[in-house]
Formats: structure tokens, C-alpha cells, sequence
């Protein structure tokens, strides 16, 4: 069967794969590289738990194909932390109790790692509207929000 | 508010050390850096994938399959029906004597659900099983089929499972469970008013964010590793091996976290036949629903029909009750039968009726089959009973709180299903609700415990 | 057999090559991946073009010419196109908006489709390699179209003349139980002089209500003002049923929502 050759930064580092032809982002990612960070929950860009950023803009790897990637530089959750020091957003999510089955998590911050990174200083409504297309099933919306809104003062305190 | 040192302080200790203190979850730091493994985090070098040929008919005959054009496709590696399950026909909850055993693994002669399981086939790529899954031919003889609990129980419909003989489970207590308690009869003699209404609600889904799967992997000494998302690990690996005709020994089941249940993956699915084509092919298979396939084919909660007739009198006391519960099954019965019964000693509802008449039907139809979900067989009741109490506090001129002090089980107190209660603390919880909510009751009942005098 | 996805500097190439039986054309991705994901297998071979023309916004004398590869996150942040801002934030939500394009909008099936409901009340016009169409002729023939969309193109309407709304169960993300635009010139007294109303979901694609428009000219933007046009809203229209609301639902709420429309 025909493979394509894909190459990006994924988290800093340099990936190269081959993939069968018409391999999503997310299959390549957690099937190929091994980074399973992004869940299918739907692979119908409904539930938001394969969010990752590519080239800065929040994107649903479950609805990108591998080989459109070429030269992107890809973040995703696993690759927040450094040196095992978590990302102010892994620790507020931690303090405010956000996760319950965890699924949804990693889709959770980096809808809110991109707007942190453009807003830093989101309100309520900006939250709400970030992380709108992500489903939480649990239903624990109030501490996720919470928590997006502790990590921003926690950033905009380090910035002062 | 603490009610268990302000009602409760002799039955409860302090000095505890988990208890009431903010502890960090466990599982936390590894769902916030995405490490937290969830079964289909695991990828194992040749794993085949699974696809299923289900049922476009809600009811029909098989006449034929041919599975000759799928099997020539390209990737595909084993395709399996019926003939390939040991032992095919089987029933969760034979785990606790509740038979007959009424599901095919895999549809033999009959689909009695739209989407029911009929081939499956398992090729190198997902995409490869789908492709061949679309070039099984099936032929049916669509069959009449039934959608309405009322319909199925009238005399002539179709029937929906041949295993049950009618469409009703058969309980030792005959077509229902039951729950007779006083003379209903004389209450209603007695009453001051009659109340009856009936309440209904449809299948609920549960929408989980991870879909249902398992992972398998031969261990190369005829033993098999079966990850999954179950939230029944021990009630998978002996269903499991039933339908496997394989010794539990030889099944290791990995569970973990999962990925959001609400009762939802507590059927027996996805394992057993994962499990068979991993035997049947030596190598890693992966079998995990699409999310159309969470929403359509997963077990939802079961539709219900809630009839209930109470007595009640002018000063509030409700002195008959008589409930009529039908649990839709869908067509087969999973845990149904158990949901069905677990209404029958709920209905009632926290209140102490000296006349209450009971029955709960599990009723056979051509829908999805339902299960388990968040207080199944009780969840629908108490919406039923609750909007019921509003509706007779109204008919009498009562305060709806009020005529829920004046009718509250209390500790000592015999319930319709013939235990005493004990540890009640609803009288406490609506005294507490009663402030909390602003909503003021008489002082005779912020005088009133749970607990009674001399008791 | 796995999918193939070619990728071509021009669209004339890539409309050549999407000539094979079983391609389709990928935009975003948010249609066409869907569906293979979901085991569309009638789907062989991808098509896309990265052609710089169809990621390109023009605004040039009052009108406004937007590739067909353009997202909605592009034109919600875009500084001239303030006026339909509101109606790009209303598809999907954040990561969507950067996938979805105005090409693909022009092909999403009701519940979806949201944009082209506004393209429909802008009255605008589809280019592709074939030529132009307005835009109510392409969506109306969108089935048979084999001819990648290079663009649309509309009069830019002043933010006070056009109106959009979506209506949604679910807050602020939420699928369409319909969705209204309206394009309404006043005259200095008030009356309405012209109007053009897209519904969406009120059919399989955006439909324009002809008879509320009518009844609209001449009218003040009050309650006796526009109850002609509420009254005659559903005419022509046969909506959808689907998880989020029955067509009687649909058809029950859409004057009720178009009045909403109108009084703000």
C-alpha cells in the first residue's frame, strides 16, 4: 500500500513518518509517534478531545490529514511541561479539581493554552467561548473555567 | 450546614482523616500532561481492526450471507459469523441465575434490532474493514416489527424473542414483579380524592466521550490480554468466557481509567468477540465503536412507562398508591430484567403508604437494546413520583414541602416491600432544603425527626 | 485500499484531477474527512489546491471577493468585515472556525451551513472555472457541481443594513435549529425599500424567504410593521428533522424568531 512520508515539530523535536495515504493527524500522532496526548472521542470535530495547535492556531487533528502537516510545528498537551515542571494551565487544572474522567483534558488545555497565549488576561465570557468546542461528559465545566481563569491571573502575576 | 454533626452526631465519629479534607485526586496529574492510559493508548505491531456488519431492519429473517466478495478484499484477514461463536447465545446477568440466555453474539436466522451485530470483519486497516464491510451481502425477510410497550404486551403482536416465548420477561413471580402491601382497594375506598396519571420518557444515551472498545493481544501461550473500557472487568471475563467456551484462566482483563461510563459500558460487547478473532487470527485485534455507533448501537437508558394511582386525604396523608412500571427492554435483556425489578421496591418512593400495589413489567420490543445508566429503573420513577406529589399537594391545597413531611418514611417504619427502614434522614434533608431554599414550612414540622419517640 | 490526497499548485490542475470518479475536493476538511472517518468508502482519492488565489481577501470599491479557502476565524477577524463578523463566529467553535472554509460552507448540509445562509441574503456570487452563478443558482444545482469554488463575491453591506441570527440550543456552540439573515434597505422615513431573507434549515440548503421579503416593502420595522412578513415566513419552506428539532418545531419558531430578527 502507498505511504507518504510526513515531517514536522512535534513539541520542539523534529518527526518524520511514513503514513498510509489519507492518515488523519491524530492517528499518525498517537498511533505512529507515539503520542497519545489527543483522544478521538467522535473523529467528527464535535467533542474537541483531539484539539492540538499547529502553527499557533487551535486545530482538530481528527479532521486534519497527516500529510498536510508538512513543515508545521505542532504542540500538543504532552509537550506543556518542562523538565517535569507542569504548565501553569496543567497546574491550575490539578489544583481546581477540572479533570474527572480525563478524557477530555488534553483538548481542554490547549483550547485554553491558545487563548492564553492571544488573550492573557481572558474574561468569564472569553473562557466559555475558548473552550466551546470541547465537550466535557462529566459535566464539570465550572472548574475547568475556573481553572483557565486562575492560570491566567498565575501568568499575568509572573509577568508583574 | 453539616448534617452529620447537627442530626447525626451520635451515629457519626469525628477525628477522621480522609474524610472532609481537600485531598488531590490521584489520577489527576497524569490526565493533565495526557500520560493517563486509557485502552486504546496502546498500539501493538499487526493489530488487525474490527468493523461490524449490522442490521438495517428492525426486525427480519436472515435468508442468506455471503461473505465471498468481502473475503477476496484487499487487507482482510478473518471474517466471522455466528457458526465461528462457541457458545452464541448467551445473557449477561446468567452471571446471578437471571436466564434465559436470549443474544446472539453474532445475528443466527434473525436481526431483532436495527443495528444489530451480524459479520465481523477484521483487516489490517481500519479502512480495509470498512471497505470490505460494505461488500457482505446479507439477504432479509423483513419481518413486522413493534416499538410500543403497549403494543408488544397486546395479544397478536409480533414477537420480538423467541427465547422468551412472549414479549414480557418471565419472572418466578409470573409476568411482573410485584409488591402488595395493606388492601389498595380499601384505601382507595377511603380516600378523599383519587389521583391517577401516567408518566413516560424516551431511551437516554449516555454520550460518553471515549467510545466503547477493548484491545486484545494473543499472548502466544493460548492466553489473551484484553484491554478495555468495561466498567465490569470481572463480569466481562466470565461472560467472556462462557461465550468463549475458554477458561477464565486464559483471559487476562486490563482495565483502567475510562474514558466517561455512566453505566454505559457495563454490557458485555465488544470483549468476547475481539477476544475470538484474536484466537481465531493469532494477532492483536482492536474492536472500538465509532461515535455513530456510540449513540446508535451502545445500550441507552430504557424508556419507561410509569402509571400511578394514588388515594390521598384532606389532612395530607396518602393512604393507596398503585403503580404500573414498564421497563423497555428493547429486544433483548441485558440488565433490564434487574432495572425492572429494582422499580418495583422503589416505587413507593421515601414515603410511608399503608396500602401500595405494585407491578413492573420488563417489556420485550424491536428497539435497541437498553441497560444499565445512573439509577437505572429508579431515575424515571422518582421523576414520575415527584411530579406526582406536586400534583396531589395541588389537588388538596397543600403545601407541596408540608405534604412531604406529612407523608416521609421515618426511621421503624415498614416499607411496601416488607423491610423496615432504618437511617432515614429525609425529614433532616427537607428541614435543612426548607432553609437553605428559603421556603418556609410550619414550626410542628422543624419539630420532626427521623427518628420517632420510644423507637 | 487507502486514501489518496493530491495536492496542486493551480486550481485548473486540481479541477482536472478531480474529473476521476470517487475524488473529492478537500477544503478544511470538516465535510469530506468526516465522512471517510465515519466510513464513507465511496471516497478513493482527495483533491486539494494551494492556489495563494483561494486564500485571498479583496475589498475594493464597496465589494468584497473572498477565496473560497478562506476560514471563518479569517474573515471573523478580518478589519473591513466587521458587518458579517457575527455570522463567521457562529459556525462551530474555535478549531472548527480555523478549518471550515467559505467554499465548504457553500456544501454543508442543513444543520450546517450557516455562512452560506448569509452569502444567500448578500446575494452573492460563486466563481468557479466554469464561471459565475449567483449564488442561489449554485446552491440549488450544488449536487452536480464538479468545478472547484475559486470565490464568492458580494456588495459589502453596511453593519446597520444586514442582521444574523443563529438559534441554538446549546451556548455560545451550539448545531442550528435554524439560523436567519437579512439584508434590509431603509428609506430615510424608515420603510423598508429592500430586503432579502435567508433561512437556514428551513430546507435541505439556505433558502431565501421570498414572500416575507415582499411583505416587507414599504413596511416600518415595528410589530404591525412586519406581522405580514412573519405571517408568510414559512412559505416554500419544508424543514429539516433532526436530533436538535422536528420540522414542526422548526416551522413553529421561525416567525417567532424572525420577529426577534426584525425588532432589534
Amino acid at each position: 500500500m502507498a505511504k507518504v512520508p510526513v515531517q514536522f515539530t512535534l513539541n520542539g523535536r523534529e518527526k518524520a513518518e511514513f503514513v498510509e495515504g489519507g492518515t488523519t493527524l491524530l492517528h499518525a500522532l498517537r498511533d505512529k509517534i507515539g503520542d497519545t496526548s489527543p483522544k478521538g472521542g467522535c473523529h467528527q470535530g464535535t467533542c474537541g478531545a483531539c484539539s492540538v495547535i499547529i502553527d499557533g492556531e487551535l486545530k482538530l487533528s481528527c479532521l486534519t490529514l497527516a500529510e498536510t502537516c508538512n513543515g508545521a510545528t505542532i504542540t500538543t498537551t504532552s509537550g506543556l511541561a518542562e523538565a517535569g515542571v507542569l504548565h501553569p494551565l496543567q497546574r491550575a487544572f490539578l489544583d481546581a479539581f477540572a479533570t474527572q474522567c480525563g478524557f477530555c483534558t488534553p483538548g481542554m488545555i490547549m483550547a485554553a493554552k491558545v487563548l492564553l497565549d492571544h488573550t492573557p488576561n481572558p474574561s468569564r465570557d472569553d473562557v466559555v467561548e475558548a473552550l466551546s468546542g470541547n465537550i466535557c461528559r462529566c459535566t464539570g465545566y465550572e472548574p475547568i473555567i475556573q481553572a483557565v481563569l486562575t492560570a491566567a491571573r498565575a501568568n499575568s502575576q509572573n509577568a508583574a | 450546614m453539616e448534617l452529620r454533626k447537627s442530626y447525626f452526631a451520635d451515629q457519626r465519629k469525628d477525628g477522621l482523616h480522609e474524610i472532609g479534607q481537600g485531598r488531590p485526586r490521584l489520577d489527576s496529574p497524569g490526565h493533565v500532561m495526557g500520560k493517563t492510559a486509557y485502552f486504546a493508548d496502546r498500539n501493538f505491531p499487526g493489530m488487525l481492526h474490527l468493523k461490524m456488519v449490522r442490521s438495517p431492519h428492525h426486525h427480519a429473517r436472515i435468508r442468506s450471507i455471503d461473505t465471498s466478495e468481502a473475503e477476496k478484499h484487499p487487507g482482510v484477514v478473518k471474517i466471522l459469523t455466528a457458526k465461528d461463536v462457541p457458545h452464541n447465545v448467551y445473557t449477561i446477568l446468567i452471571l446471578i441465575q437471571i436466564g434465559p440466555e436470549d443474544e446472539t453474539v453474532l445475528a443466527d436466522g434473525k436481526v431483532r434490532w436495527k443495528g444489530e451485530a451480524v459479520v465481523a470483519v477484521l483487516a489490517e486497516t481500519e479502512r480495509a474493514a470498512q471497505e470490505a464491510a460494505a461488500k457482505v451481502k446479507v439477504n432479509y425477510e423483513v419481518l413486522p416489527a413493534v416499538f410500543d410497550m403497549e403494543e408488544a404486551l397486546k395479544p397478536g403482536a409480533p414477537l420480538v424473542n423467541e427465547y422468551h416465548g412472549q414479549n414480557y420477561y418471565l419472572y418466578d413471580s409470573g409476568e411482573c414483579r410485584k409488591v402488595r402491601f395493606g388492601d389498595v382497594e380499601a384505601g382507595f375506598a377511603e380516600a378523599d380524592h383519587i389521583l391517577e396519571q401516567s408518566y413516560q420518557s424516551s431511551p437516554i444515551e449516555h454520550a460518553p466521550t471515549e467510545t466503547t472498545g477493548c484491545v486484545v493481544v494473543p499472548e502466544g501461550n493460548d492466553r489473551f490480554t484484553c484491554y478495555t473500557n468495561t466498567q465490569a472487568m470481572f463480569f466481562t471475563l466470565d461472560n467472556a468466557s462462557i461465550i468463549l467456551q475458554m477458561p477464565g484462566s486464559k483471559l487476562h482483563f486490563v482495565g483502567g481509567t475510562v474514558g466517561g461510563g455512566f453505566g454505559g459500558k457495563v454490557d458485555v460487547i465488544v470483549e468476547p468477540i475481539a477476544i475470538l478473532g484474536a484466537k481465531l487470527t493469532g494477532r492483536p485485534v482492536c474492536f472500538i465503536y465509532s461515535r455513530e455507533e456510540e449513540m446508535q448501537i451502545s445500550s441507552p437508558r430504557a424508556a419507561e412507562k410509569v402509571v400511578i394511582k394514588d388515594g390521598v386525604m384532606k389532612d395530607g396523608r396518602i393512604v393507596a398508591r398503585k403503580v404500573t412500571g414498564y421497563t423497555d427492554a428493547g429486544a433483548y435483556s441485558r440488565h433490564s430484567p434487574y432495572g425492572a425489578q429494582k422499580g418495583a421496591a422503589h416505587y413507593p418512593g421515601p414515603y410511608t403508604i399503608p396500602n401500595v400495589w405494585i407491578d413492573t413489567y420488563c417489556v420485550y420490543t424491536n428497539r435497541t437494546p437498553s441497560s444499565a445508566m445512573r439509577g437505572f429503573g429508579v431515575t424515571i420513577g422518582d421523576f414520575a413520583l415527584e411530579v406526582q406529589m406536586d400534583k396531589l399537594a395541588r389537588l388538596i391545597g397543600m403545601d407541596p414541602l408540608e405534604f412531604r413531611f406529612i407523608n416521609a418514611y421515618r426511621d421503624g417504619d415498614m416499607k411496601a416491600h416488607h423491610q423496615p427502614t432504618e437511617g432515614a434522614a429525609l425529614i433532616e434533608c427537607m428541614q435543612e432544603a426548607s432553609r437553605a431554599a428559603n421556603w418556609p414550612v410550619a414550626e410542628k414540622y422543624m419539630a420532626m425527626s427521623s427518628y420517632k419517640k420510644g423507637a | 485500499m487507502a486514501l489518496a490526497l493530491q495536492t496542486f499548485p493551480t486550481v485548473r490542475d486540481a479541477n482536472a484531477a478531480l474529473k476521476a470518479s470517487g475524488t473529492r475536493y478537500l477544503g478544511g476538511g470538516t465535510l469530506v474527512v468526516r465522512a471517510t472517518n465515519e466510513g464513507d468508502v465511496s471516497v478513493t482519492s482527495l483533491v486539494r489546491s494551494t492556489d495563494p488565489s483561494l486564500s485571498a481577501i479583496e475589498i475594493a470599491g464597496g465589494k468584497a471577493r473572498i477565496g473560497a479557502s478562506v476560514t471563518m476565524a479569517a474573515i471573523a477577524r478580518h478589519p473591513q468585515l466587521g458587518a458579517i463578523a457575527k455570522a463567521a463566529r457562529a459556525v462551530g467553535g474555535p478549531a472548527i472556525r480555523n478549518m471550515a472554509t467559505v467554499g465548504g460552507n457553500l456544501f454543508a448540509p442543513a444543520p450546517y451551513g450557516d455562512f452560506a445562509v448569509t452569502l444567500l441574503a448578500l446575494d452573492a456570487t460563486v466563481s468557479t472555472d466554469d464561471g459565475e452563478l449567483p449564488i442561489g443558482d449554485f446552491l440549488a444545482k450544488r449536487d452536480d457541481n464538479h468545478a472547484i469554488v475559486n470565490s464568492v463575491s458580494f456588495a459589502l453591506p453596511k453593519a446597520e443594513s444586514f442582521r444574523f441570527l443563529k438559534v441554538s440550543r446549546v451556548k455560545p456552540k451550539g448545531v442550528s435549529v435554524l439560523s436567519i439573515a437579512a439584508a434590509l434597505e431603509q428609506a430615510g422615513d424608515g420603510a423598508i425599500s429592500s430586503a432579502r431573507i435567508a433561512l437556514g434549515c428551513m430546507a435541505d440548503r439556505p433558502m431565501r424567504a421570498r414572500a416575507a421579503e415582499k411583505a416587507l416593502i414599504g413596511k416600518r420595522l415595528d410589530r404591525d410593521g412586519i406581522a405580514a412578513a412573519l405571517a408568510s415566513a414559512g412559505e416554500g419552506t419544508s424543514p429539516i428533522t433532526d436530533p436538535i428539532a422536528s420540522a414542526w418545531y422548526r416551522a413553529e419558531v421561525l416567525p417567532v424568531h424572525l420577529g426577534r430578527l426584525l425588532l432589534t
